[in-house]
């Protein structure tokens, strides 16, 4: 009886939360936007050096929002990591002896490696770009792990280390380098406009595909040793 | 009321959804998933309102593209700390006596 008083008054709770919020978007629906930012997109858009317009808002008009989510990235993927308890990261546990899964690797792996420049080369003029790139490439990661294969880039040491924090440090010099160079922060120099976002978009995939594979290698839990920092274990 | 009209509006209903099932579940993986329903939930707000006028508009969608970016690696961060949590204590909810927890190894 009590909890179902409880489970009333939470679900009462909910709908006059999901009300208020149903109220304030009919009321903002109901009002003409004081600013007409498609028009502003489109009339800025061949400035930006690609010709999509959410890679352009990503890249170029609103790119501090990128900087600081490849930031928060990696704060999430050093975290993870730091909560791995596992004996290796090759643990037999986590392994699969699947005959089926190692056909279909041999096929899927480069297909899918293939895919992931595809869509990153495609995100400067249709949807796509770094971040499905990045996701692929952790897909990949993630059959890979599954399958066995080893990875010494994902073992505690200097090449994780190097890919998680690349692309946020090379998107963070370019930012530096701009304001260094009279310009604002983030403002890209007129002429390397393209070049700089390929550049950048290039190392935020590998960035976050080494953040979404190392989170999903931490996950794993054993009553093993918490292996040495750097150690080749 | 038009289509992208009707998308905001299940946004709402979706945040209301998850809230109840954050506020009412107690086992911690059914309070990520409810807490995911509810950020669907406002992606849905994001990119279903913009669009009542006018038309899509990029602006919010990359917004909402920045946004699933980080609930991605927000969620998996989560999942590892359910689990080392349930190692430690071996409790799958935050509620119960703190006393009558049975501590692990650390």
């Amino acid at each position: 009886m009590i909890r179902t008083v409880r489970a009333l008054a939470v679900a009462v709770a909910c709908l006059a939360f999901t009300g208020l919020l149903g109220a304030s978007i009919w009321t903002i629906a109901g009002n003409s936007t004081p600013v007409n930012l498609p028009q502003l997109l489109s009339e800025n858009l061949e400035r930006s050096g690609v010709e999509h317009p959410v890679t352009a808002v990503l890249l170029n008009f609103r790119s501090y929002d990128t900087l600081l989510e490849i930031g928060v990235l990696v704060i999430a993927g050093i975290a993870g990591i730091s909560m791995a308890k596992t004996a290796s990261l090759e643990d037999p546990e986590v392994r699969t002896s699947d005959s089926l899964l190692y056909a279909l690797q041999r096929w899927f792996v480069p297909l899918m490696l293939v895919l992931a420049g595809y869509l990153l080369w495609a995100g400067s003029d249709r949807p796509g770009g770094a971040f499905q790139a990045g996701a692929v490439l952790a897909a990949t990661g993630v059959l890979m792990r599954l399958g066995g294969v080893p990875m010494e880039f994902l073992r505690p040491g200097l090449l994780l280390r190097i890919g998680l924090a690349l692309g946020f440090t090379v998107f963070l010099l370019v930012a530096v380098a701009s304001a260094i160079g009279g310009d604002a922060f983030l403002a890209y120099p007129p002429g390397m406009t393209k070049i700089l976002i390929v550049v950048i978009e290039s190392v935020l995939t590998l960035s976050i595909a080494m953040v979404l594979l190392a989170l999903f290698v931490s996950a794993p839990v054993n009553d093993a040793e918490d292996p040495e920092e750097g150690s080749s274990s | 009321m038009t289509a992208p009209l009707l998308y905001a509006l299940a946004g709402a209903m979706l945040c209301g959804i998850g809230l109840f099932g954050l506020l009412w579940l107690s086992h911690l993986l059914r309070k990520l998933l409810a807490f995911n329903i509810m950020g669907s939930g406002v992606f849905l707000v994001m990119v279903g309102l913009p669009q009542h006028q006018g038309g899509p508009d990029p602006v919010p969608q990359a917004l909402v593209l920045t946004g699933i970016v980080v609930a991605i690696a927000a969620t998996a961060l989560a999942v590892v700390l359910i689990r080392r949590y349930y190692h430690l204590s071996g409790m799958t909810s935050l509620e119960g006596d703190p006393a009558s927890r049975e501590g692990g190894a650390e």
